[in-house]
């Protein structure tokens, strides 16, 4: 639990009540704000309520929402996904754009992926895609993954664009994973990474997403990426990098140095907090609660010398 | 390991012991032929393979199957064996003609690891 410290450098950054509050179940959704180059993210629920000081260009995070899925823990996957699209609707600042962190399907069906995306295109937002590991299922392993989401991108499914001064990049860590191992960038994503960047001023924020975390949250579970770091270190040199995450379904917190970490919460399921049961699988909790512990995620780009403002949103209060 | 389990368990029964003995005294290749053409089943509950090592007769067959809400897969490194995915209860077989040791994983959360072990039944 010492990755959830407040960093020492007095660098903006959760406090660990701050941290221990955001690991309570809930939201749907982050809503991302950049401030000064460095991105915050606060529940959708949040946002909702605060609605005062409109960021000048905010995009939003949705992750895990497996739909497909039918098990104990939710029964209507499918359902709380639109939920949380309607709560996106309804935000008082229109995100430019949107994020999905990966297991947009549970199994890769054909079937889930288009009910993911009639729903998802409600929203009327441009949509930037990373995998899941449940993306890639289809016989040719992620064939019909790319084929719809990959337009544009580069070997698995990178890509990286540029929107208001931010420089984002959308990597892939599930692909040709190894026995023993955690989530995988590889070698020929980590060099279209250094050259993706090589000519960027240290000045432009930066924002990574994936659907591993890029950081190790909990090797036992998988929760971590095995050459993660590397990535990272060639992106230490900028002034703002932000760094997306899904995949564990809750939210959990760090910032290191100029880099600040960020899980979104699922849109399906939530799962337990790392070690807390005997596995990462989904968390039946009382039906009453299973909506506090969904969510998206809204993040602003304010002017100034603030972080990133991240919005968490459950699907209920 | 485990395969010698059941022998042990014969120790317990009279008629069994001898039968055992015979089997061993006589024909160590064979010994136990209850032992060896059989199946083993390998659960997956928990993101966790159990047992994680299963010691088998060439021939055995293994069923692996999933108990977890969360889909997983039995793939082995070497491309020997790939279960396609499993869903919640779905099941994988994968018979063992040779000896030797055949290490796996799940491609989709590769901490889970497991081992089925081929070798001729202890003597």
């Amino acid at each position: 639990m010492n990755d959830l410290r407040q960093p020492d450098d007095g660098s903006p950054g959760p406090d660990r009540r701050g941290v221990l509050e955001c690991m309570a179940w809930a939201g749907t959704g982050l809503l991302w704000s950049l401030g000064g180059g460095l991105p915050r993210a606060m529940g959708l629920e949040k946002a909702l309520a605060a609605g005062t000081e409109p960021a000048p260009f905010t995009f939003l995070q949705i992750s895990d929402s497996h739909v497909g899925f039918d098990k104990a823990a939710n029964p209507d996957a499918l359902g709380t996904l639109r939920e949380a699209v309607r709560k996106i609707a309804l935000l008082p600042e229109k995100p430019a754009f949107l994020i999905h962190t990966g297991d947009i399907s549970h199994l890769s069906k054909e079937r889930e992926f288009d009910d993911a995306d009639q729903i998802l295109r409600e929203t009327g937002l441009p949509t930037f895609f990373v995998p899941g590991e449940h993306d890639l299922l289809d016989n040719g392993q992620g064939r019909a993954y790319l084929g719809r989401y990959g337009k544009g991108s580069r070997g698995a499914g990178w890509t990286s664009f540029d929107r208001n001064g931010v420089h984002f990049i959308g990597l892939v860590n599930v692909v040709d994973l190894k026995a023993g191992g955690l989530g995988n960038l590889g070698e020929d994503q980590l060099d279209w990474l250094e050259r993706d960047v090589a000519g960027l001023s240290a000045s432009t924020p930066v924002v990574v997403f994936a659907h591993i975390p890029l950081w190790t949250v909990y090797p036992e579970w998988g929760w971590g990426t095995q050459d993660g770091g590397r990535a990272l270190a060639l992106l230490r040199r900028f002034g703002s990098v932000t760094v997306l995450n899904g995949h564990i379904h809750q939210i959990i917190q760090k910032v290191e140095g100029h880099i600040a970490f960020h899980t979104a919460r699922s849109t399906a399921f939530p799962q337990p907090a790392p070690g807390s049961a005997p596995s990462p699988g989904p968390m039946k909790v009382p039906a009453g609660d299973l909506r506090k512990l969904l969510g998206v995620a809204s993040v602003s780009l304010v002017g100034g010398a603030g972080p990133l403002a991240i919005i968490d949103t459950p699907l209920a209060g | 390991m485990t395969a010698t389990i059941p022998s042990l368990r014969r120790w317990f029964y009279p008629a069994a012991v001898l039968t055992a003995a015979l089997a061993l005294g006589l024909n160590p290749a064979t010994a136990g032929p209850a032992d060896t053409a059989q199946e083993r089943i390998v659960r997956i509950d928990n993101f966790t393979f159990s047992p994680e090592v299963v010691t088998v007769a060439p021939g055995t067959t293994v069923t692996w199957i999933n108990g977890d809400d969360i889909p997983h897969t039995v793939v082995s490194p070497s491309g020997r064996f790939r279960s396609k995915t499993l869903d919640t209860d779905d099941r994988f077989t994968f018979t063992f003609p040779a000896k030797g040791e055949y290490p796996y994983f799940c491609s989709l959360h590769p901490h889970m690891t497991g081992k089925v072990v081929v070798r001729d039944a202890p003597e």
